[in-house]
């Protein structure tokens, strides 16, 4: 077995973990290519249909490529899309300019709790990664959530080896990270491998490409000419420029990530 | 061409240098980001400190303020010879189940030891934990040799205390190696100052580590996952623990020993797949319709296993509730969720002093390891953990929270 197979084959595991245990779930889809790639493996975990919903947060402010993907590729795997919004914020006028932390916490904390609070779900699978971020390192393949969505960060369950938390306390919800194991690099591998769509903004144009994607408003293209899978996995495995520095709530303040996450943020 | 993975969980006493020496690691590797070195001047200036690699891996803000590491994190670099996945492992006493979160999924750990301090408690807590979790692939560095001004005779003095110890565990080190990881001494290049040191740097003696692959060999065990209904079609889903699925082959479930016969090896995307192995995630269909539940073990026919209801462990308890013996908890193997009891806590040991506290003890407290008899309601599929690790190796929960791991040694008569 090679290492992409090794990590694909603990993903599903994982999946399939969660699915056995929480039938009530739904799986957080930005649109971007870890999530793609969750929803990729999540599909062969059920022999091409997830059997559960899949949730969009739309801030309102993602890129138009998003929406296309989304409306494309929603209808092509035959998914039970949840679009996830918080209405009343919007209505309201927030935006990243009146403050980046209350704009996240607002258009994806906040609608993600009503979406939460509307469907009863107990687990959410998600894509993130230990490599991402130092904050997200520290997170478990089951992580729970209190009532108030807050991450106690302080004090973690134990994970022993694969046997993962399988009861929850009335009023709590879990968060899944079947991910949490792959790199940038190693999703890059698995894409190719795959071959599975992926948002065009990851391919560079006119010397510029999106190493990771979110809102329009807080996500800054890189210099590259990788307009290929294989392209850039040649300048991944150079460069020594990391991953989420288009994004613009990581560095604000180096402690933004931990506070946002630990209220709840992905 | 493919490179391994090996992933070391970075082990010894709080403040021995651990977040320090996977800082290093990282620059010597070229691993790290530019712009995260810059990060870590800067907040380190903020703070009104000086540039401290540690910060690189101690992310959490209480972790900076406090300079101890709470949880266990992983970091990633990679040498000619393979990638490694560091886990950066927490020394207070505290965070021990952060520890052992960590260490779960390591396959070789690096035991650091500060060569001023030498052996300290939880130096010897943590060597009894991943002895206890299974790892044997251990190499110990000695560091802050620049204190003693990479002095052998104190490196010697240390390295005695720290055998004797190990040898008690009947803990074999890989390697011993000197190291000033704040200099970054011995770790990817090797110095003058230490001509005395004839072994490898710890980046030598890492890629020359082996990982282990016997398990596809051992007897086939499959634990069941779960039943998906497809199209009208029952698929049994799950990842093969040991040994190798092929179509056709005659099985067993266990522990019904209701025997059927493999019909199909589902993977999506894959059509024709006609053999499998250890560590796959697969489903399977049978020539015969069976009733059958998550927890259930495949096997083959002419290797069953040997089902038990009692076993004897070593357990670690991490709750602030005690476990008393005959009390009621559950078992988690693989699986399988089994009501059991312990019979008997045959001792009750002290992990940091390695001593037996109390022979036949009633109860277990926090932070304790016993060696125990347990007795399960039903009986179930188990195996010592030598043989096929992911059906020896258990946790017991009480109220919804893990309590304890442990690990089987010997099984039992019923």
């Amino acid at each position: 077995m090679n290492y992409l197979d090794e990590l694909e084959n603990k993903t599903i595991y994982i999946i399939r973990e969660a699915y056995a245990r929480f039938r009530n779930m739904s799986l957080l889809w930005s649109i971007g290519k870890d999530s793609t790639s969750l929803l990729w493996i999540a599909r062969k975990a059920f022999f091409g249909n997830i059997p559960f919903p899949v949730i969009h947060i739309d801030t309102s402010f993602k890129f138009k490529e998003i929406y296309e993907f989304r409306s494309k590729y929603g209808k092509e795997w035959n998914l039970n899309l949840i679009i996830s919004k918080n209405k009343k914020a919007l209505k309201e006028g927030i935006s990243p300019e009146k403050g980046k932390f209350e704009c996240c916490d607002a258009l994806k904390t906040e609608a993600l709790k009503q979406t939460l609070g509307e469907f009863n779900f107990k687990a959410l699978l998600l894509a993130i990664r230990r490599d991402e971020h130092g904050i997200r390192a520290k997170e478990r393949y089951f992580s729970p959530r209190g009532i108030d969505f807050k991450w106690n960060y302080k004090d973690q369950p134990a994970e022993l080896w694969d046997l993962y938390k399988s009861q929850l306390e009335a009023e709590q919800h879990i968060r899944i990270h079947p991910m949490l194991h792959w790199t940038e690099l190693d999703i890059w591998k698995y894409i190719r491998r795959e071959k599975i769509p992926i948002v065009n903004l990851y391919f560079a144009k006119n010397g510029k490409r999106y190493r990771s994607i979110g809102c329009k408003t807080c996500c800054l293209p890189v210099d590259s000419n990788a307009n290929t899978t294989r392209k850039i996995i040649k300048e991944l495995e150079i460069t020594k420029i990391s991953e989420r520095n288009g994004r613009a709530q990581d560095k604000e303040n180096s402690y933004t990530m931990q506070k946002l996450r630990s209220l709840g943020y992905m | 061409m493919r490179k391994d993975v090996l992933k070391i969980v970075v082990i010894g006493h709080v403040d021995h240098g651990k977040s320090t020496l996977i800082g290093r690691l990282l620059l010597d590797t070229d691993s790290l980001p530019d712009e995260k070195i810059t990060e870590i001047k800067r907040i380190c200036k903020e703070l009104g400190k000086e540039t401290e690699l540690a910060y690189l891996v101690d992310q959490l803000k209480e972790e900076r303020e406090h300079a101890i590491t709470i949880d266990t994190t992983q970091i990633f670099f990679k040498t000619h010879r393979r990638n490694y996945v560091i886990i950066d492992a927490p020394g207070h006493v505290e965070f021990i189940k952060n520890m052992l979160t960590g260490a779960s999924l390591a396959e070789a750990a690096i035991l650091m030891i500060d060569v001023q301090e030498g052996v300290m408690e939880q130096t010897r807590r943590h060597a009894y934990l991943i002895n206890f979790l299974g790892l044997n692939r251990v190499i110990v560095v000695f560091n802050k040799m620049d204190l003693i001004d990479y002095k052998k005779e104190r490196f010697d003095k240390v390295k005695t205390e720290l055998l004797k110890f190990l040898g008690n565990l009947k803990i074999k080190p890989f390697f011993l190696i000197p190291v000033s990881a704040k200099e970054g001494t011995n770790l990817s290049k090797k110095s003058q100052k230490m001509n005395w040191y004839k072994g490898p740097t710890l980046l030598k003696a890492l890629d020359s580590l082996k990982l282990n692959t016997n398990i596809v060999k051992r007897p086939l065990r499959f634990p069941i996952q779960d039943i998906y209904e497809i199209n009208g079609e029952k698929i049994i889903v799950g990842r093969i623990a040991s040994g190798m699925v092929k179509q056709g082959q005659e099985v067993v479930l266990c522990p019904s020993f209701k025997g059927t016969r493999i019909n199909s090896i589902r993977v999506f995307g894959k059509r024709n797949k006609t053999k499998a192995k250890a560590g796959e995630s697969i489903g399977l269909t049978f020539n015969r319709p069976l009733f059958v539940k998550r927890g259930e073990v495949v096997a083959q026919k002419e290797t069953p296993p040997k089902l038990t209801n009692r076993f004897k462990g070593n357990i670690f308890w991490m709750s602030d509730k005690p476990l008393y013996i005959n009390k009621t908890i559950t078992l988690r193997c693989a699986a399988q969720k089994v009501e059991c009891g312990v019979e008997k806590i045959e001792k009750r040991i002290d992990p940091s002093r390695l001593e037996t506290i109390q022979v036949n003890a009633k109860e277990l407290k926090r932070n304790e390891i016993g060696i125990v008899v347990l007795k399960t309601k039903k009986m179930i599929v188990m195996e010592r953990f030598n043989f096929i690790e992911e059906l020896g190796r258990f946790i017991l929960e009480q109220q919804n929270q893990v309590c304890a791991g442990g690990i089987i040694t010997e099984k039992l008569l019923a």
